[in-house]
């Protein structure tokens, strides 16, 4: 089993109790970066990461030096949004990263500030997330305190403003323009792309770029060491390392900085030093490879390598680093329902296929689990689907059964990706285990009167 | 229940005055005025619209988009409990379940004596410790039925007031910018704002 022997990048400080303090942070190479970008032209330090090849890791897994490089050049004021709203079922790793090491991020954001020439940047986080926003206040203080943060940044004549920002609980806010609706005091509506585009028409519609917590706080590392040093880690398509949360039927369940491209789902869930392999020694059901919106992968899937080049094709992706693992003993219908109630609790209501598809959907589970289904369900389920996502969804192919991957990612008929991606537990859930949901339908279909006597004990009538 | 306080008012200002252009201070000051409080009253939402120049129906509209923010008052404990897929698959509805028979409430609830509000939310972030929940949203994880039923009597009776703030207070430590170093170059060059209805902003 590959377990290589990949430093740990962002996780580095986790170790110490008091990994969330100036003090410790600038005793372990804390601001280093820092002044490495400032020695630099904002051009150069942008060409370090692009070197590096660090891709986006809240979901769309875009390079985050490219990203910056579309700002329209010579419009200003730009802003800079960190995204810490993370709220992706499945999903564990901005938080930790927050709350155990927020200097890392705050450097981060000085870093591609000054990159970027933003005027002032903002840190979103989760509005549920008490322990990370105090955490993370109290860096800014000691930050400002220290002259890091604010004007004229360690004598180096650069200035910014950061400053924390939080949400009040809504998942929709994840999705990068409605986060800017959100930070202007707005609902948390999407906004169409085109035409807005964060990096064109962002935060009061200007230049902005929105960047994950995690992938932020890879560029002190990346400052310190070059860009080379994180590309040579991994693959050559997916370089440095990545967090992944490993949660659901496995024995040690956790979150776990592994190196990419190189490590296997089969290794993250399996190896004694990470996941240590299913609960029981139960066999494997079938595993969530990247959050809640992404589809189900299989037994057959577990020796693809943690990279999205190979996850895609294959018909998932990585997405936000969730791995959930489902043993023998899981009830697929009751899952997909789980998370079927999820989209449809957190559909904003901007667009209709997914205000009304979502509830419908669950509507039709949520009746197939009581005992009400109907045959035609499982087809009318998948019909709603094709009116959110029209065409074949993106789904793992059946390997001995013959039947073809169908590659991510999913097409919509919606303003964003959160409506499609109801499909994903569902199609999933029925291509691999009809059977199941057959079989609550057919319980259903017993007649309630039956002739004979009335069943002793039975509720009076 | 009411407007916010003199001391809140001044937070406000020094809150509105952080960001390029007011409106961004809303969530902000709904969670101010929800610290104050408890919940988020009527009064306190036009008190706000009138700090920002927005309509009473600008402050509601972003105010009841957003699920946290309680236009009723709630429990001085609000128990969240995580029914997503991680916890779901290691018994999440379970607790949910022991959380409101021992409470005596149904999810969505208060109980009579004001003290505990419960509800099933979806996931929180914490999907290898599941199941877990947040009171006031203070995490606690890998939660045993054994566990919430001592957690509930220690809230119950005040033994973790430490650890959990009233509802309504998220962060208890504020941003603070020395004088001289907040370097306020955020709203240079930004046109005015044309979009809220309520004034020029
Ligand atoms: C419904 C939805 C929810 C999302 N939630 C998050 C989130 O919680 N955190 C995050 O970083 N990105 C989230 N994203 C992705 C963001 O839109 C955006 O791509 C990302 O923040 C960009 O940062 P990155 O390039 O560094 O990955 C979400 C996207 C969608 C469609
Ligand atoms: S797809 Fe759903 S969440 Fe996205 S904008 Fe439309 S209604 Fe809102």
């Amino acid at each position: 089993m590959a377990v290589t022997d990949a430093p740990r990048i962002v996780t580095a400080r986790f170790e110490y109790d008091d990994s969330h303090t100036l003090s410790r942070y600038l005793a372990t190479g804390g601001y280093e970066g820092l002044r490495a970008a400032l020695a630099k032209t904002p051009e150069e330090v942008t060409d370090e990461v692009k070197a590096a090849n660090l891709l986006g890791r809240g979901g769309a897994g875009f390079p985050a030096g490219v990203k910056w490089g579309f700002c329209p050049p010579g419009v200003f004021p730009r802003y800079l949004v960190i995204n810490g709203d993370e709220s992706e079922p499945g999903t564990y790793k901005d938080r930790l990263l927050m709350e155990r090491d927020p200097h890392q991020l705050i450097e981060g954001v000085l870093i591609a500030s000054y990159a970027i020439g933003v005027a002032q940047a903002f840190i979103y986080v989760r509005g549920e997330m008490a322990l990370a926003q105090e955490r993370l206040v109290a860096a800014l203080n000691e930050a400002y305190e220290a002259g890091w943060v604010g004007r004229d940044i360690d004598g180096s004549g650069f200035s910014v403003d950061v400053l924390l920002h939080w949400g009040a609980g809504a998942y929709i806010v994840g999705e990068e323009t409605a986060l800017i609706e959100s930070l202007e005091g707005r609902r948390g509506f999407p906004r169409l792309k085109p035409p807005f585009f964060p990096a064109a028409k962002g935060l009061y519609l200007q230049p902005t770029v929105v960047n994950n917590v995690e992938t932020i706080s890879n560029l002190p590392w990346i400052l310190r060491n070059g860009g080379a040093a994180f590309d040579a880690l991994g693959t050559e398509r997916a370089s440095g390392t990545r967090m992944f949360a490993v949660s659901g039927h496995v024995k040690r369940p956790g979150v776990y900085e592994v190196e990419l491209g190189v490590t296997t789902f089969r290794d993250i869930i399996y190896a004694p030093v990470y996941a240590g392999g299913i609960r029981d020694d139960n066999a494997l059901k079938a595993f969530i490879p990247g959050g809640a919106s992404a589809p189900w992968f299989f037994e057959e899937h577990l020796d693809l390598p943690l990279d999205q080049t190979a996850v895609g094709p294959a018909g998932s992706m990585l997405g936000s680093g969730a791995i959930v693992v489902m043993d023998e003993t899981t009830d697929a219908v009751r899952a997909a329902f789980s998370l079927v109630r999820f989209f449809s609790h957190e559909s904003c209501g901007k667009c209709t296929p997914c205000r009304e598809g979502t509830g419908w959907l669950e509507k039709i589970v949520r009746r197939v689990l009581a005992g009400s289904g109907r045959p035609t369900d499982i087809d009318l389920i998948l019909d709603v689907v094709d009116n959110i996502s029209p065409g074949p969804y993106p789904r793992a192919g059946t390997g001995s059964l013959g039947a073809e991957p169908v590659p991510f990612p999913p097409r919509q008929t919606t303003i964003c990706p959160l409506g499609p991606s109801v499909g994903a537990p569902l199609v999933s859930a029925i291509h691999r285990f009809r059977d199941e949901f057959e079989a609550y339908i057919e319980r259903a279909g017993t007649p309630v009167t039956i002739a004979g006597p009335a069943p002793v004990g039975g509720a009076a009538s | 229940m009411a407007r916010l306080t003199p001391d809140n008012v001044a937070r406000a200002q020094e809150i509105i005055g952080r960001y390029p252009r007011p409106r961004s201070a809303l969530i902000p000051l709904l969670h101010l005025a929800q610290e104050q409080d408890g919940w988020v009253s009527p009064e306190a939402m036009g008190h706000i619209g009138e700090l920002l120049g927005l309509t009473a129906a600008e402050v509601l509209g972003t105010c009841s988009f957003y699920e946290m923010f309680k236009r009723e008052p709630v429990g001085r404990y609000v128990v969240n409990v995580c029914t997503s897929i991680s916890c779901h698959l290691l018994g999440g509805d379970e607790l949910l379940h022991h959380v409101e028979e021992r409470l005596g409430v149904r999810s969505g609830g208060t109980t009579p004596d004001g003290r505990f509000t419960v509800n099933h939310v979806e996931c929180i972030a914490a999907c290898t410790e599941a199941p877990c929940l947040q009171v006031n949203y203070r995490y606690f994880h890998k939660v045993t039925p054994d566990a919430v039923d001592a957690l509930l009597d220690d809230l119950a009776a005040g033994r973790r007031d430490d650890e959990v703030p009233p509802h309504g207070t998220l962060t208890r430590v504020r941003q603070q910018v020395p004088a001289g170093r907040w370097a306020g170059r955020g709203a240079e060059g930004l046109p005015p704002d044309r979009t809220s209805l309520g004034g020029d902003g």
